[in-house]
């Protein structure tokens, strides 16, 4: 046992700090400190310099020009990143779709795409879920037709994240409508220029536009699109779900999150002093904090583990779990500190632009933030899916 | 970073585990190195390392093992701070049993202010929830001396000592323990006794681990063979789902005790910083445990007979000793102003 980092892993998170310092824009550190939408363009800036760096895929395989970091590296650099308030890289294209292309694509489909998903040149978006096929992802109905060198697409995907700036997506469609419902199904490349696709948005209870449907209609996908082979796409799609997942405990942005939650009860007063000497707000928070040391050492112990060589499997379940929870007890808890300047609501989706916040900078998006991150425990697998898997896997029941 | 235990104390652990299943009296904990492993090497033992005392006690919580080895290693430690080095051997061995008084009547969970005091070499006062002092060899009281709290050892036998003992909620015996002009040696100073209780809370932490495993397993094999509706309980979803949040708490109170373990030896703020993170959310979650384990059993969980019970007086025991939740989280907030 020692909870102390390696020479080389503290050398690391110090390169990381040094590289945040240089190179994160402050506007764009700003926008996310306040919790707002980033622009395609911030986006690609930032996705730009850290591919520079080499940092874009730091968890690829070297093969395919990545930095191979270990599980503790992966999870120093998404810490940094979160309390320096780094944009999140967008998942799709490196950490979901890029290892499974690396483990079942074609030599081509990996020379083409990888290289476009680190320049920038391609943004994935991810069609899994269905207004039909949420928890039960398996049910899904969105069908592809095989049809010469073609497959004919034809559905709805839906809670496409940041669709409107992709020009791909991979989907999983349903090849064999009379296998059971796992055996069915494939993983499709898709791109959204092609006819018969229509991107629809969808404001959230927040006002903002991070989601989308996608509608197919006739949709023409060449053959050489599917990933590995027809009716196998579950089996890509699990793999999907189980590889990247040290992340998924989110203790750095609970972290970020609890700072920037000091620093508001600090400024904030009540009766005449800071709201964070009110005994039961300093209760409230303290709570958090203690929750969230032990939470910072279980993902530890998962991240340790499955450095190791062993996956993560199912104990990432519990970070999913424990971790939402603990954010979002912390956004509520921002929302508290506050106070009554959560009731003015100035959504960007759904007003005049014009509007503002006449409260403190740090109020203007707290209460947006705290709902939209309702979403936490139900993305990615409900928690309730997750508790399912935990009983299952973990449990034996 | 490293969260695997030193193969020294994987396999003291292991054969610990197999000796309590067999039942272990005083002796063969001595034996197996298990009082040996609360002290350092400067102090005599082979261990008294954060991680040393986790490895033991959560063993001992698993087993429900109800001997007094807290005791020993509070105690001990003390009497080991005071250069009292042939006691300690002593203790090691097996050969003599300390309890500590330290706690008096209207204090709560504090160490202090103490009236207990020294006078012409006997010490009058009254001390309370004094654990395991029945059948100990030696007490160690703390009492005041030209006002400043010292560590005195006192002969349980003397007759100015008058115990008044009940089985305690945890196990063993806890005792309200009245001094009248009862010798006293004196040892020294108190004040490493903060530093002291500091490692006998990770011992109650890691402790309640055990426990909490033990309830766990109980409550899941229950779940896989009761029968109601004509199927294991265990397959309805409403108790999946409260077993998989157990686990999950679970798992968050180890890392707890690990934390812990590891901020052990960190200078006296930071250390007890730790200390009341960790109790905080070990009462929490012991009671938790303790309250769903029940609850999923039924009725048969509400039965002296049934092995869970002794279990779940345990897990309830551990928020009151050494402070409970609430004590720990103030104590928490203000170490962390």
């Amino acid at each position: 046992m020692d909870l102390n980092y390696t020479a080389e892993d503290t050398a690391f998170r110090e390169e990381v700090r040094d590289f945040l310092r240089d190179q994160l824009p402050a506007e764009i550190a700003g926008h996310v400190g306040d919790g707002e939408s980033l622009t395609k363009a911030e986006y690609d800036l930032w996705h730009g310099r850290l591919n520079e760096k080499g940092w874009l895929a730091g968890a690829w395989p070297k093969a395919f020009g990545g930095q191979e970091w270990s599980a503790v590296q992966k999870h120093i650099f998404e810490e940094e990143c979160a309390l320096a308030h780094a944009p999140r890289i967008v998942p799709f294209g490196v950490a979901m779709l890029a290892p499974v292309l690396q483990a079942f694509g074609s030599k081509e489909q990996q020379d083409y795409y990888l290289p476009r998903i680190l320049s920038g040149e391609d943004w994935w978006c991810q069609g899994y879920s269905e207004p039909g096929a949420g928890s039960d992802l398996a049910s899904l109905k969105t069908r592809a037709v095989r049809d010469g060198d073609h497959y004919i697409v034809n559905g709805q995907k839906t809670w496409t994240t940041l669709g409107q700036f992709a020009n791909m997506i991979f989907c999983l469609v349903r090849t064999d409508p009379d296998a059971k419902a796992q055996q069915g199904i494939s993983f499709l490349l898709i791109d959204m220029d092609t006819p018969g696709i229509e991107v629809r948005p969808i404001i959230l209870i927040d006002g903002v536009h991070e989601v989308n449907e996608v509608w197919f209609t006739d949709v023409k996908v060449p053959v050489e699109n599917l990933v590995g082979e027809e009716n196998k796409g579950w089996t890509y799609a699990k793999y999907l779900l189980t590889h990247e997942r040290t992340g998924i405990a989110g203790v750095g942005f609970a972290n970020a999150g609890l700072q920037a939650l000091k620093r508001m009860a600090h400024s904030e007063l009540q009766n005449g002093r800071p709201l964070i000497e009110d005994p039961l707000f300093a209760a409230r928070l303290a709570r958090i904090e203690i929750d969230l040391m032990a939470m910072a050492t279980t993902n530890l112990r998962v991240v340790a583990a499955a450095d190791g060589g062993k996956a993560p499997g199912a104990e990432s379940s519990m970070l999913k779990v424990k971790g939402s929870i603990l954010r979002q007890q912390i956004n509520d808890l921002a929302r508290r500190a506050i106070g009554p300047w959560a009731q003015p609501f100035v959504a960007e989706g759904l007003d005049d632009t014009n509007l503002y916040h006449p409260g403190p900078e740090y109020a203007a998006r707290t209460t947006n933030t705290y709902l939209n991150n309702r979403k936490i425990s139900i993305y990615g697998g409900s928690n309730e899916v997750q508790r399912g898997i935990i009983t299952k896997a973990i449990l034996g029941l | 970073m490293d969260f695997k235990h030193t193969e020294e104390r994987t396999m003291l652990a292991d054969s610990l585990r197999r000796t309590l299943t067999r039942g272990a009296d005083w002796a063969a904990l001595a034996d197996l190195g298990v009082l040996g492993a609360l002290f350092t090497e400067e102090e005599g033992g082979f261990g008294g390392n954060g991680f040393d005392i986790a490895v033991v006690f959560e063993e001992l919580g698993r087993a429900g093992a109800t001997a007094p080895v807290i005791e020993a290693g509070l105690a001990g430690g003390l009497l080991a701070d005071c250069g009292q080095s042939e006691r300690v051997e002593a203790v090691i061995s097996g050969a003599l049993k300390p309890a500590l008084a330290y706690a008096e009547p209207g204090l709560r969970y504090d160490t202090g202010p103490i009236t207990t005091s020294m006078d012409g070499g006997t010490i009058s006062g009254r001390k309370s929830f004094v654990t395991n002092a029945e059948g100990c060899d030696l007490l160690l009281v703390t009492a005041l001396e030209d006002a400043k709290p010292c560590l005195f050892a006192v002969d349980p036998a003397d007759p100015g000592v008058t115990l008044h003992t009940t089985p305690a909620l945890m196990g063993g015996s806890i005792s309200e323990i009245t001094f009248d002009r009862a010798k006293a040696e004196k040892l020294g100073s108190a004040e490493t006794l903060d530093a002291r209780i500091a490692a006998a809370t990770l011992a109650v932490c890691a402790e309640a681990l055990g426990a909490m495993e033990t309830a766990k397993a109980m409550t899941l094999d229950y779940l896989r063979t009761r029968t109601q509706f004509g199927r294991p309980i265990g397959s309805f979803q409403a108790l999946q789902h409260r077993m998989a949040d157990v686990a999950i708490e679970i798992e968050m109170a180890r890392s707890a005790v690990i934390n812990l373990a590891g901020h052990l030896h960190d200078h006296g703020p930071t250390r007890d910083r730790h200390v009341s993170a960790a109790k905080n959310l070990v009462g929490r979650t012991a009671h938790l445990v303790a309250e769903e384990a029940i609850q999923m059993h039924g009725g048969i969980a509400m039965t002296e007979e049934y092995a869970l019970a002794p279990i779940a007086r345990r897990l309830i025991a551990v928020d009151h000793r050494f402070g409970d939740e609430d004590w720990h989280l103030a104590r928490f907030m203000r170490l962390s102003a």
